[in-house]
């Protein structure tokens, strides 16, 4: 592993991440920084970033230019944990938190233990288009899931709310359908522009759009739809 | 007390300028002091628009990189008392202008005047970020027109995202004859899908490119339908509550839109 990289350690938060850079000329780190996102952009867009920048005192224009550089990869600075008192001064000017404890960015996204080892992912949130939520487990979407949106779950989606994007279910997508059968998409409107199962493609749904809930599913080779009921 | 606007849409060639130059218009005439800065560095037209090109020194780049006090950029528009133009570089880039120096050029108009309309560019790259740096309330204007919603509805996830507050909606180009054939979405079809508030609804005009052709923004014309409906959107900004313009003769479509707009 490049050592480089072991300057920067990330840490999921309950609501965002931590990045901690460890000691090096600033302008090297930042480099750096900005190079391990842009190798993982898919993990880091959209994400709220903390980070804690150690012993280095950065003035106003050093962290604006961070700022930018974060915001034009899509990821959103909300906080800067310093043990400087300048930059920390220099983070409140900005309108930054300076303590991760407190003032989190409200929390729309946590994972919920649903079992053993299964986690869902649960959204209350419209997703919109040009949101792609991937997801080793199920995903729970209390909201709608509009037209360009997307959601790749290795395990069921289940969505409070109207299916018109995408959804793409069961396992790695290039398993056969037969070993993810049982897998499900339920959604209280059925109306997407493309739902998949493992490697099968469910024609049918498109165009009819379902007055009652529904629940499609893929079992013995083929897709079943029946009315989505709690049971 | 005064407030940033940011006009977005994703999408090119929606109207965003025409808004911005017809709001700044309409705020005018009501007696406010607006600017209207051009946010489309590369590819002004805000000035065209306004009528104001032959006018232009120093230009919002010039501002940022300091060769020029901010009021030396402040063109001020003769027809109207309080209305002024910050225009865009021409010859630069989007990258010349950074959020930071857009959020530091909003905290300084704060003081010259009571309203800033930024005319944000298309996409959502730098410009875009830009232009909804500093601002207090975003409005995302769209057509009727399916890829149209697509991208504003990007734009409210990604401004979401930002914690922009959730935009209001400026739903431009409407054309209730077409509407009512079912040949263009509705409005009530757009709200549906992208579920924010609607600040205004302005119909398709043909004055409005003749109006943009001789520089003086179709909000000057009170008696067009475009014109009246930014007059409209000028009065619910500062907070009054005014009905949804009748396009069609009754009922139907228009009353069904003000009920979803949560007005009546
Ligand atoms: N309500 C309207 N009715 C008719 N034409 C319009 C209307 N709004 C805008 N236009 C026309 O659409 C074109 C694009 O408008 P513009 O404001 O330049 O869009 P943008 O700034 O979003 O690229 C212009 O030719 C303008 O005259
Ligand atoms: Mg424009």
């Amino acid at each position: 592993m490049n050592q480089k990289n072991n300057l920067i350690q990330i840490k999921g938060l309950r609501d965002g991440l931590l990045m901690t850079l460890g000691a090096g000329e600033w302008g090297e780190l930042q480099e750096l920084l900005f190079a391990q996102i842009d190798a993982r952009s898919a993990f880091f867009r959209g994400a709220k970033l903390a980070l804690d920048v150690g012993y280095q005192a950065l003035r106003v224009a050093e962290i604006s230019k961070l700022r930018d550089g974060l915001s034009e990869r899509e990821v959103s600075l909300w906080a800067v944990v310093s043990e400087s008192p300048k930059t920390v001064q220099t983070a409140q000017l900005l309108g930054l938190a300076t303590r991760i404890s407190k003032q989190r960015p409200t929390e729309k996204e946590r994972p919920l233990v649903a079992g053993d080892d299964e986690s869902a992912l649960w959204l209350v949130r419209t997703l919109r288009s040009g949101t792609r939520i991937e997801h080793p487990g199920h995903v729970v979407v209390m909201g709608d899931v509009n037209p360009g949106a997307e959601i790749v779950a290795e395990g069921n989606v289940l969505i409070w709310g109207r299916l018109r994007g995408s959804v793409y279910v069961g396992a790695a997508l290039r398993t056969e359908a037969s070993q993810s059968s049982g897998a499900f998409v339920c959604a209280l409107t059925m109306n997407p522009i493309r739902l998949q199962i493992a490697s099968e493609i469910a024609n049918p749904v498109k165009g009819k759009t379902s007055k009652k809930p529904q629940k499609v599913s893929f079992k013995n080779g083929k897709f079943h739809f029946e009315d989505w009921q709690g049971k | 007390m005064s407030e940033i606007i940011t006009i977005t849409s994703g999408k090119g060639g929606v109207g965003k300028t025409t808004a911005i130059a017809s709001l700044g218009i309409a705020l005018a005439s009501r007696g406010q002091k607006v600017v209207c800065v051009d946010g489309d560095i590369g590819l002004r037209n805000l000035d065209v628009i306004m009528g104001l090109e032959n006018r232009i020194v120093y230009d919002i780049v010039d501002v940022v990189e300091g060769r020029c006090r901010l009021r030396q950029a402040m063109i001020r528009d003769k027809r109207l008392p309080g209305l002024f133009l910050i225009p865009a570089a021409q010859t630069r880039d989007k990258m010349a202008v950074s959020p930071s120096d857009m959020m530091r050029l909003g905290d300084e108009l704060r003081h010259e005047v009571d309203w800033v309309l930024i005319d944000s560019p298309a996409g959502i790259e730098r410009g875009f970020k830009n232009a909804i740096a500093p601002a207090d309330r975003v409005l995302v204007l769209t057509n009727p027109e399916i890829s149209a919603v697509r991208d504003a509805d990007r734009v409210i996830g990604i401004l979401e995202a930002e914690e922009k507050g959730t935009p209001s909606l400026i739903l431009n180009r409407v054309n209730p004859g077409m509407v009512k054939r079912q040949e263009m979405l509705s409005p009530d079809d757009v709200l549906d899908l992208l579920a924010i508030d609607l600040i205004g609804v302005v119909p398709e005009d043909q004055s409005v490119l003749i109006a943009a052709n001789r520089g003086a923004p179709i909000a000057l014309d009170k008696e067009s339908r475009a014109g009246q409906a930014f007059h409209n959107i000028a009065a619910r900004l500062m907070g009054e509550d005014i009905p949804f313009m009748d396009l069609e003769e009754k009922g139907g479509l228009w009353s069904r839109i003000s009920k979803f707009a949560g007005r009546n």
